[in-house]
């Protein structure tokens, strides 16, 4: 700062300093309000957070009672419920996003793979741009196609009326439902898996491809135990990419997964994969509406809270993962 | 076809690295693994062929001329709810918008990360901020974005009754899609401007450009298929998110302006793009109306193919241009 100063007493400003300063000023704008971002959301949130305590995270009750009782309580301004459960919501997003990450991720290395080395010129020509249509889709698209066509052939097809009778006085099965909602998704995000593994494996060095083939391991054995391990870096910043991707999906899981809040039972056997629920962002979305009732509204910046708590502690995560491997001189 | 090989075997050129060897000698596991390896290929490229396809047949089937010309209107059958005029401008106004600001801004910050990036702490945060935005769900956006265009000092943006400040027009939505756009245009430039070797620069320097100069004169020209590159992906995620659009331009069906100014009034307003069209007609939203949600999406779908097609030129035009090292 002194140096500004005395710059500008002695000659005229030099235009770099000048271009870098206004740069500079324009950058921390940036980084200003993604900060903002977090005070203003967390800020907002704080009530809810703080009636609960860590019960907000816990089960008990049902929790579309609990968000109809919290918005008409926002009309009489004498006493304001917080009362919030929001397990089964979390539930729903960890199952939901789960399922498609791990779906996406093993058919992703696997089409990754297929792409840098087995893939014929003529299919690799088809793939490229095909892997970068899909994911420029809009997620609204998605939504409808899975809604007028999945969903109805899942409601057809796939459940059997004895499925539906097993869980009739809990929950009705009409093909909104968890498998619809992973699948979609998967296809969704495998596409951002699939361009970001493709480069890494493509960076890596051709040199320890060849040694691996001149010890006489076949090209398949290679690419996966030297290709694809060395571009572990690429497929951790690939799946979290994706997986930040998953858990923010709010209008395509909204129209798909069933909007009702119910956790699924892992303990109903095979017919949980079709029991409907709700995400976090897709309960945001559904709500929308209610921003208007003050204590609904803190509910749900909440819900905002806990999603931009989990995109940042995943953006971390990438980065600490690809530390130990910085060690190695592995920049992919 | 091992014995004609061995029989045959003129020595490859070295120039084809590919081997196209056969897999007959490998173990059965491998094998099966390639197997699936080409099954997932062939059902990637049929997903995404029978998706194109089926929306180009519904769209043949509900698009009609004058569905592109006409406005929404409130009714309970195809016959009477009116077409997508609106949501279509407002589609490109907010497209034309928000790349307006994330253009500039995104390739301010590529140029600082590259050729300046001091003092070097910052550029840290600078760089993980970017990649953080990059993961932010866009309802994250949205949700910060009511709170912020609902501040009273930026009330001349939306509507306002009294005290009360709206927070909702093309303006706050078109901000906030910026931001969504932004780490793509960074991303993307920063690639471009790294890629063009030191000797350029050193090379304006050495006539006596200063740092700017060459930077607006020397690498932003040469880093231009990047900057569209950039632009067009983040083109392809503003037209296609809807949780910004459903929250922070109204969703109202058709444009609802505010004021009296020409316009501003309209900026100011609210509307709805073509991805909350289809959003409010699909069978779970409010309108209900399948066949119009088939042709929005059918439209929507040809913009996202002519984009697409535009990065794949760009590329190739930026390929033609590569550096002899």
């Amino acid at each position: 700062m002194h140096d500004d100063v005395l710059i500008d007493d002695e000659r005229p400003v030099d235009p770099d300093r000048r271009a870098e300063l206004m740069l500079g000023a324009l950058v921390c704008v940036v980084v200003g309000l993604v900060l903002a971002m977090f005070v203003f959301v967390l800020h907002e949130a704080w009530p809810s957070f703080a009636h609960n305590g860590l019960h907000w995270f816990g089960t008990g009750g049902n929790v579309d009672n609990q968000i109809d009782a919290i918005y008409t309580s926002g009309d009489n301004a004498t006493r304001a419920v917080y009362t919030f459960h929001a397990w089964p919501l979390i539930w729903s997003t960890i199952l939901i996003v789960g399922g498609a990450v791990i779906l996406a991720l093993v058919c992703s290395l696997f089409v990754a793979v297929f792409i840098v080395e087995f893939a014929p010129g003529w299919m690799r020509a088809v793939l490229g741009p095909v892997v970068r249509l899909l994911a420029m889709v809009p997620s609204v698209v998605y939504g409808l196609i899975g809604v007028l066509v999945l969903v109805p052939f899942i409601n057809n097809n796939l459940i059997s009326e004895h499925a539906k009778a097993s869980v009739t006085p809990i929950i009705t099965l009409d093909g909104y439902s968890l498998l619809a909602a992973v699948v979609i998704l998967a296809v969704m995000i495998a596409p951002l898996m699939i361009a970001i593994f493709v480069d890494g494996i493509r960076a890596v060095p051709r040199g320890w491809l060849e040694g691996s083939l001149a010890l006489g391991v076949n090209p398949w054995r290679t690419i996966w135990k030297v290709g694809v391990r060395t571009a572990r870096p690429a497929l951790i910043a690939g799946t979290v990419l994706a997986t930040a991707r998953g858990i923010g999906e709010a209008v395509m899981l909204s129209m798909i997964s069933g909007s009702v809040g119910f956790a699924p039972n892992p303990a109903d056997g095979l017919v949980f994969i079709y029991e409907p629920s709700r995400p976090i962002a897709a309960t945001i979305i559904d709500n929308i509406d209610q921003l208007t009732s003050p204590p609904m509204r803190h509910t749900l910046y909440a819900l905002g809270a806990v999603l931009l708590f989990s995109a940042a502690m995943l953006s971390f995560a990438g980065w600490a993962a690809k530390q130990p491997l910085r060690r190695y001189g592995v920049l992919a | 076809m091992t014995s004609t090989q061995a029989v045959a075997a003129p020595p490859l050129p070295p120039a084809a690295p590919r081997r196209h060897e056969s897999s007959a000698s490998w173990r059965l596991t491998d094998r099966l693994g390639l197997a699936f390896a080409w099954f997932l290929g062939v059902l990637f490229c049929a997903i995404t062929a029978a998706i194109v396809l089926y929306l180009f047949v519904q769209g043949i089937r509900y698009l009609r001329p004058s569905l592109l010309v006409t406005n929404p209107t409130a009714g309970f059958s195809e016959n009477q709810t009116g077409g997508f005029f609106d949501p279509l401008m407002d589609t490109v106004v907010i497209a034309v918008m928000s790349m307006a600001i994330a253009v500039p801004l995104g390739v301010a910050i590529a140029v600082w990360l590259s050729e300046f990036g001091r003092p070097a702490a910052l550029a840290r945060v600078v760089e993980s901020t970017v990649e953080m935005l990059a993961g932010t769900p866009s309802i994250l956006l949205a949700l910060f974005g009511t709170l912020l265009f609902e501040a009273p000092w930026l009330g001349f943006l939306s509507r306002t009754s009294g005290t009360v400040v709206f927070g909702r027009s093309f303006f706050a939505a078109a901000a906030m899609l910026s931001l969504l756009a932004l780490p793509l245009v960074v991303t993307s430039v920063r690639e471009g401007l790294q890629a063009i070797p030191s000797h350029v620069r050193e090379a304006s320097y050495a006539v006596g450009k200063t740092k700017a100069t060459t930077t607006r004169r020397v690498l932003l020209p040469a880093a231009r298929p990047s900057v569209m590159t950039g632009s067009m992906l983040g083109l392809g995620r503003v037209i296609g998110d809807t949780a910004i659009v459903v929250l922070l331009l109204g969703n109202t069906v058709t444009n609802d302006p505010s004021g009296s100014a020409p316009i501003l009034s309209l900026l100011r307003g609210t509307g709805s793009t073509l991805t909350s069209y289809v959003y409010y007609n699909a069978p779970t939203g409010d309108g209900d109306q399948p066949g119009k949600a088939y042709a929005a999406a059918f439209v929507l779908l040809l913009l996202v193919l002519a984009l697409n097609l535009g990065v794949d030129i760009v590329g190739r035009r930026g390929r033609d241009l590569r550096w002899s090292s």
